[in-house]
């Protein structure tokens, strides 16, 4: 779609003085970036500095990764608990968690689609 | 106990009350909830009070929370979002106030309990849940069940959105008492190291400045982080009550 409207452009541009077709382009390369923009995930919060930024986001990762580990060794404990299979539940259940956990994380960069919004084909490829 | 940075966190009864063996208690984490949900309402009913077409200072600030707040909801939630705003923007206020209330020298600071946090995170959680299946019914459970996954992982998939899932409302609470509570007993070590160093003589207090140079640091800090980590628990609860608005793949 870019490439149609954008040669049409680039000709009706090419007969118009430099500083129009600079526009045309700068306008184009506004819109580009504003559909990658949208790709992006929404989650990001307003990095103020790096500092404080990194600091930020270090407490997110982290709690995120932690949340699904004791959530998974608390389903674990739970169940062998209540149906007497002590240690498997445990077991089994906490290696969930950090599966879980290592969902959250991926989910919280924005390297795996959020489960409310359609899969990007993008999403993964960002370092 | 001047130097114990644990100290600022205990919880003292000021009122028993006690109904069938069960605690009732008004403690200080309730006289500073009841402050922080004051002081919030007497701000937003001053500050409103006067109406005017061309904002005043105190109206500018509460139109600014309100497009603020409002803002974050309708790009994550979407219009329909809308519907959730006094949940959102009450949890936002009560947040953001009681995290700025702990910074003042000698008040307690509400959201550094992880009960406190817990249960904010609790009331979201369930009205994600109750909502979902209110308005989708059973399709409200496809949020387990993405997309695309061959037949045989679905199983062990879906037991991975769950815990996920679950991990939410600990993921959100965790982060911001985990936050509080770490800001000030940072402070609180700083400021200490003041007050020691400065006990031995001239050199000591010299020494002293260091200290005291990031206790003014960490206290800009912690302003900063006051305001984050509300924001941070509003975005993330206006996420979630999306999942329950739009919950297919």
């Amino acid at each position: 779609m870019n490439s149609a409207s954008g040669s049409g452009n680039n000709g009706a541009g090419k007969k118009a003085s430099p500083d129009g077709e600079l526009s045309e382009r700068l306008d184009k390369l506004g819109r580009n970036l504003e559909e990658q923009g949208r790709g992006s995930p929404k989650q990001h919060q307003p990095s103020s500095s790096s500092a404080t930024g990194g600091y930020a986001q270090a407490m997110k990762i982290s709690s995120e990764f932690i949340a699904g580990i004791i959530v998974g060794g608390g389903i674990g404990w739970v169940f062998d608990l209540w149906l007497a299979t002590k240690p498997f539940g445990l077991i089994v259940f906490l290696l969930l968690g950090f599966v879980a956990g290592i969902l959250n994380v991926l989910r919280a960069t924005g390297r795996v689609a959020e489960p409310g919004q359609p899969k990007k084909p993008d999403a993964g490829n960002e370092k | 106990m001047a130097n114990d940075p644990i100290h600022q966190f205990q919880i003292n009864q000021l009122l028993p009350i006690d109904v069938g063996g069960v605690d009732f208690s008004f403690t200080n984490s309730s006289l500073f909830m009841v402050l922080t949900v004051a002081a919030t309402a007497a701000f937003l009913i001053f500050s409103t009070s006067g109406r005017g077409l061309v904002p005043g200072r105190w109206q500018s600030v509460s139109e600014m929370s309100y497009e603020f707040v409002a803002s974050t909801l309708r790009s994550a939630a979407g219009t329909e979002g809308m519907r959730f705003f006094p949940l959102v923007f009450s949890l936002f206020m009560f947040v953001l106030v009681a995290n700025l209330f702990g910074l003042f020298p000698y008040f307690f600071t509400v959201t550094s309990h992880i009960i406190v946090t817990f249960a904010l995170a609790l009331l979201v959680i369930s009205t994600v849940i109750i909502y979902g299946f209110m308005r989708n019914g059973v399709s409200f459970l496809k949020l387990f069940i993405p997309s695309g996954v061959p037949g045989l992982l679905i199983p062990l998939v879906t037991l991975i959105e769950i815990i996920s899932f679950l991990s939410r409302p600990i993921s959100l609470s965790v982060r911001l008492f985990a936050n509080m509570l770490a800001g000030h007993i940072t402070l609180k070590v700083f400021a200490g190291f003041v007050v020691s160093l400065s006990a031995y003589g001239a050199v000591g207090v010299v020494g002293a400045v260091l200290p005291m140079v990031m206790t003014v640091a960490i206290t800009a800090l912690e302003f900063l982080v006051a305001f984050l980590q509300a924001y941070v628990f509003t975005v993330l609860t206006c996420m979630y009550l999306n999942d329950a608005i739009h919950p297919s793949h």
